[in-house]
């Protein structure tokens, strides 16, 4: 059984078809790229897949793990391990980072029937991550993301997803706005994370990450399809020669 | 799917939690407000001519003053004539321990999820509870006495201090102020007396419960507390009321004097049945809370938690008389459905170097109505007097208000006053970045307005603290889906 499968699928804001026939299928321990244009869907399908209210499924089906992904809300697909990392990570006033990842984490926990952990298990397990994203302490004690730099509030993304350990994260370009080293450190983070029993799909817009972060597919998306797919070199095509010469390859699944 | 269902159709049936009647038979006087209640009342409490004549002069008083209507609140009006002012559960008039309690009020409590007995032993909180205008058990008593502090009902402290009550009862809010306080001032059933000693802190927080009973029976609580020279004192001020399907008024006045160096820290956490989804029923709350720094350096801190009442009407002031004195407001007001609150405070700077600090937090939801008025006077002697005023306001959905209404009187060109606003809404972004997280709607609320709630709840002593947050959570239920 793969770990998700997306067949058909549309979807649609306002009135406006975004979507036009998603079809791919991602197995536990792969790496999945999307490259594409400004606008093509990128973040409409992560948005999707994590639940998003504003959009509407009107075709296809999804399954994560077996089950249909749009019978669970937001809150229990991520209990059920998929994790997005936003494009544009969202501040919350007030709120400390390490505790809302605490009651993060515990929800998931809970969901899973393990026991909660309390303030000195969870201090010890976030010390431990936050040096995976070679993240400063300071950050735990701040509120959610507010007043972070763009390139931290990115980081901190990983540090999320490093502390909750999902089975299925979609990272959305989540190399813009880190440095050049920051890049690397937290590309190296993701790899440290991969295994055999979970999955990520990277959109991007640049190869640079896939040269730290090695894919094992790499799809094109424009105007909402998934119009070709190959090996990691065709990241490097496309940024050689852009995505005008790509056209969409008949019946072209994964 | 079918947990996540079940988990908020279980929130939004749960509605007021604390709604349940005590089966208690009280002795109550006819409705109604004349001047033989007011002798009915004080004649029961076997008071002193004295107090009797105050209160009847106060009732002359408030026979010539008009109900206010100036806040931006709106209810039927009130009957003072169908109001029952005397009702007093049924029980021997001294206590000495719980066991003398009637088992049906220990029951209540336990309900409450407050048990006097684990309150009593673990805790270190001494408890003076106030059920049905009379005060029925007080612990610690003894502890307190031995440090010279005085703390437990109003009518013992008559019988008991009667020069102490004489002297300040009416120093800080007098009988005529207002046309609330007037009528408290008339028909006051019982309170909290508290006395600390000079050079004395309290060596624990004082607190006290308290709960609306008997059907119609208006509460008009009276609590004086005194810090004398040096003296320190934490108060805790907490309530839960009973469901109830006819509005009630609660008008109470609190009083606090602070002497030279004197501390005094006022916490409240304010949960009176607010009325149903549509707004009937619910308890009127015009309270009168007023502190006076009479002494040098000394200071008065109001910290309160609003969740409950259909209406809530207070403004928990500060009158900085001594020089270097320091008044402190900090608030947190919810509406939900169709609650209205008009709240803030008053500073009122009149010695030199006087400063003050105000920073209230609104939130409103469903149809609520959330009014922060507050007024900063900075009088002509109050030389080098400094304010900041910080009011924040947050909306839960689009049908309800947030509505601020700064005074600011500078009589003094070396006096300044900073005044900063904000209304924000929870996102839908934020909401779903929660969820994303794993967290669900509620909690995800709960999370972000607790963060908002923060520099207000830091005030609050620790376990009083983790009360509101969760009381939070149970007045903000359903307001999001
Ligand atoms: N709420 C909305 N209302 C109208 N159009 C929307 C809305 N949300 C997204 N769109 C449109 O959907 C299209 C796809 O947007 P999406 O954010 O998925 O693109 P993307 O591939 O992630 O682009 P980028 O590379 O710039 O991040 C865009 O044309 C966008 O304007
Ligand atoms: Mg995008």
């Amino acid at each position: 059984m793969s770990l998700l499968e997306i067949k058909n699928l549309h979807a649609s804001v306002n009135g406006n078809e975004i979507l036009r026939g998603i079809n791919l299928t991602v197995n536990a321990g792969e790496v999945h790229a999307i490259m594409g244009p400004n606008g093509s869907g990128k973040s409409t399908l992560a948005g999707v897949l994590a639940g998003r209210e504003a959009y509407t499924v009107t075709d296809g089906q999804v399954l994560y793990k077996g089950n249909n992904l749009f019978d669970m809300v937001p809150e229990e697909r991520a209990r059920e391990g998929l994790f997005l990392a936003f494009q544009y990570p969202v501040e919350i006033p007030g709120v400390n980072n390490s505790y809302f990842l605490k009651e993060s984490l515990n929800a998931i926990r809970k969901h899973k029937g393990l026991e909660q952990l309390d303030a000195i298990d969870f201090l010890a397990l976030i010390k431990q991550k936050v040096k995976i994203v070679e993240m400063d302490e300071s950050f735990l004690n701040r509120p959610v993301n507010e007043g972070f730099s763009g390139g931290e509030k990115k980081r901190n993304e990983i540090f999320h997803m490093a502390v909750l350990e999902p089975m299925l994260s979609i990272l959305d370009e989540t190399d813009s706005g880190l440095d050049i080293d920051a890049l690397r450190i937290v590309s190296e983070g993701v790899n440290k994370l991969r295994s055999k029993e979970n999955a990520t799909i990277i959109v991007t817009h640049y190869q640079r990450l896939l040269n730290y972060i090695i894919p094992d597919v790499v799809h094109v998306m424009k105007d909402g399809r998934l119009v070709k797919s190959g090996g990691k070199e065709l990241a490097l095509e496309l940024e050689d020669r852009g995505y005008d010469w790509v056209h969409e390859e008949a019946g072209q699944t994964v | 799917m079918n947990n996540e269902t079940n988990t908020i159709e279980e929130f939004a049936a749960q509605e007021y939690k604390y709604g349940f009647v005590t089966d208690i038979e009280a002795d109550s006087a006819p409705p109604g407000l004349n001047e033989d209640i007011i002798r009915l009342i004080s004649s029961k409490k076997q008071e002193p001519v004295w107090l009797l004549e105050w209160r009847l002069k106060a009732f002359q008083h408030w026979q010539t003053m008009e109900e206010p209507h100036w806040q931006n609140i709106k209810y039927p009006p009130i009957d003072y004539q169908a109001i029952v002012y005397y009702s007093a559960p049924k029980q021997k008039p001294q206590l000495k321990d719980l066991s003398q309690v009637d088992p049906e009020l220990l029951k209540t409590y336990d309900k409450l999820g407050i048990p006097l007995r684990e309150q009593e032993w673990l805790a270190g909180v001494a408890v003076d509870a106030v059920f049905d205008s009379v005060s029925v058990a007080t612990t610690f008593k003894e502890k307190l006495k031995e440090l010279g502090i005085i703390f437990g009902s109003f009518s013992d402290a008559v019988h008991e201090h009667p020069d102490l009550v004489k002297k300040y009862l009416g120093s800080v809010v007098p009988a005529n102020d207002n046309y609330f306080a007037a009528l408290n001032s008339a028909v006051f059933s019982d309170g909290s007396f508290c006395f600390i000693p000079k050079g004395v802190r309290c060596p624990m927080e004082l607190s006290t419960y308290f709960r609306i009973n008997a059907s119609s029976t208006g509460q008009f609580e009276r609590t004086l507390i005194v810090a004398e020279e040096g003296a320190q004192v934490s108060y805790l001020e907490g309530c839960t009321a009973p469901m109830r399907d006819k509005n009630q008024l609660h008008a109470a006045v609190v009083e606090l004097v602070a002497l030279d160096n004197a501390k005094i820290k006022y916490s409240t956490v304010q949960n009176w049945y607010p009325g149903d989804k549509e707004g009937r029923g619910g308890i009127y709350n015009f309270v009168t809370k007023r502190g006076k720094c009479a002494g040098v350096n000394s200071k008065i801190s109001w910290t309160q938690v609003e969740t409950g009442s259909a209406i809530t009407w207070k403004y928990p002031s500060v009158l900085l008389i001594g020089d270097s004195s320091v008044g402190e407001f900090y608030s947190v007001a919810v509406v939900n459905n169709y609650q209205q609150a008009d709240t803030g405070t008053k500073m009122i700077h009149i010695g030199k170097n006087t400063k003050s600090t105000i920073v209230s937090k609104g939130i409103s939801a469903g149809h609520g109505q959330n009014s922060y008025r507050g007024l900063v006077e900075m009088k002509k002697g109050a030389v080098n007097a400094r304010n900041y005023s910080q009011c924040d306001s947050l909306l839960l959905g689009d049908k309800c208000g947030a509505h601020t209404f700064p005074y600011i009187e500078v009589k003094n060109t070396s006096a300044k006053a900073e005044h900063e606003a904000t209304t924000s809404k929870i996102g839908d972004d934020q909401i779903f970045y929660c969820k994303q997280r794993g967290l669900s709607a509620e909690d995800a609320v709960n999370l972000i307005v607790n963060g908002f709630c923060k520099e207000v709840f830091r005030e609050l002593p620790m376990e009083f603290a983790v009360e509101a947050q969760k009381l939070l959570g149970v007045s903000l239920e359903g307001s999001v889906g």
